[in-house]
């Protein structure tokens, strides 16, 4: 076992540490913004917020893939399940989003034929031992997921698979970053940047962040210590009025990341606008399959209707994706809206916003 | 989502590594970090290898600190 990983957690370190937090923090008010949902359960779980001073204010931003899909998608996955001969394969998370009027899961008892998949090469097998049937992928996910699924998408091609697609919804975190700062409505003074979407991306994505909007941006590792020096490296860069990116993750974020996970994920995707919930359309903010894959583009395949998604009414999921509200803040917060029965998407999965307050706040 | 988890390769069959964490084993796709070899750690997202982990980094990170605990805990009992 590696030593090191329990030394993330190593007390001492941990509290020397928070010591220096203490005695290096300014007296004004700090807001730093975490945009991954590991980083969310993390902070939450090690109790992170309460060992800082009370002036430091960790917000949790559109950082869960599952969270920022929008009910469209999902009502559309719902359709495509209803199709005669279809399976719809999926990370485990997204069957029990609500759409507007039901979920996959919900629609189980109806019939329909949904997996889950630990890895898309989980869908290509279903694909494969099913010839009669039209396998469907529910492509969400960053940086860091897309590469894996275009890894599948190039391997069904490669082996002229006729059966199976991808329906995509994936998404890239810096353009959606700067929609945040663009729309005014919070003041940060600092992004915890995701750690491994940047192993993929490298380094140099947040520059502009860091430049044009004069914000510090560190990428952090998700244990104990790592989000506590990256809190220190925060509060070390507002103090010396110094705006850059700094790699705190550096045993495992290389400064270009990895350039094949790129190369095959800009084979398979290309830039688009993309719909998030809680932030609209977002130009340049997802990817979808190029023309040359079309034939494993879900979207290209099936004639896919659209009609207008239907919110739960009272669901301030959107408010609480851009750091503007609080889950307590929701009248259907742990009374109407639970893990049991969530009614919006940030209650589902486990990294999102709610269900980590459900769960370490309480 | 994005979750990854560093584990440690045990074997390799072509493009696929059997890796573990903790006494589990899981399979983890190369196809995206193809150069492994056997008793390297790995980041392993969905499935697949997305990194080689770098436990020099990791040590030196770790070291940085523990210096610095030590050198400050010195001083405070020299004062």
């Amino acid at each position: 076992m590696l030593q090191y990983i329990d030394q993330f957690r190593n007390l001492e370190l941990v509290e020397f540490i928070v010591n220096k937090i203490h005695q290096e923090c300014p007296r004004q008010n700090l807001k730093f913004m975490e945009v991954c949902g590991g980083h969310t359960i993390a902070i939450f779980k090690f109790g992170i917020q309460k060992l800082i001073p009370d002036s430091i204010q960790l917000i949790s931003g559109p950082g869960c893939p599952v969270c920022v899909t929008e009910i469209e998608f999902i009502d559309q996955s719902i359709a495509l399940a209803h199709l005669p001969d279809v399976i719809i394969t999926t990370f485990g998370d997204m069957v029990r989003v609500p759409g507007s009027k039901t979920s996959l899961q919900k629609e189980r008892g109806a019939g329909i034929d949904v997996r889950i998949c630990y890895s898309v090469m989980d869908a290509l097998k279903i694909a494969k031992e099913n010839p009669q049937k039209e396998v469907v992928f529910l492509g969400i996910g960053f940086e860091t997921t897309a590469p894996t699924v275009a890894t599948a998408v190039k391997t069904a091609s490669d082996q002229s698979m006729r059966n199976f697609s991808v329906l995509s919804a994936h998404k890239t975190m810096p353009n959606a970053m700067q929609a945040l700062l663009d729309s005014g409505e919070i003041g940060l003074n600092g992004f915890i940047c995701p750690g491994h979407v940047s192993v993929i991306t490298g380094i140099h994505i947040y520059d502009f962040i860091a430049e044009k909007y004069r914000i510090p941006c560190v990428i952090s590792g998700f244990e104990p210590l790592d989000i506590l020096e990256t809190i220190l490296m925060l509060i070390r860069l507002v103090n010396d009025g110094i705006s850059k990116v700094e790699n705190q993750y550096t045993r495992s974020v290389k400064e270009n990341g990895n350039p094949k996970a790129r190369e095959i994920m800009l084979e398979v995707f290309e830039e688009s606008d993309s719909h998030w919930r809680g932030l609209g359309i977002i130009p340049g903010s997802g990817l979808q399959i190029k023309n040359k894959y079309r034939d494993f583009d879900t979207r290209y395949k099936f004639k896919i209707t659209r009609e207008p998604a239907i919110e739960y009414p009272g669901c301030i999921c959107g408010d609480i994706l851009r750091g503007v509200k609080n889950p307590v803040d929701c009248a259907l917060f742990s009374k109407i809206c639970n893990p049991e029965d969530p009614k919006g998407a940030c209650m589902v999965s486990s990294e999102g916003t709610c269900a980590t307050w459900f769960k370490y706040r309480k | 989502m994005c979750l990854a988890i560093p584990m440690k390769v045990i074997r390799i069959n072509g493009n696929e590594a059997i890796a573990e964490v903790g006494g589990v084993q899981y399979h983890a796709n190369l196809t995206l970090i193809p150069d492994i070899k056997i008793g390297e750690y790995i980041i392993v997202h969905a499935g697949f290898a997305i990194e080689r982990l770098d436990e020099e980094a990791a040590l030196e990170t770790l070291q940085i600190w523990q210096e610095v605990a030590e050198f400050s805990q010195r001083k405070s009992k020299l004062r």
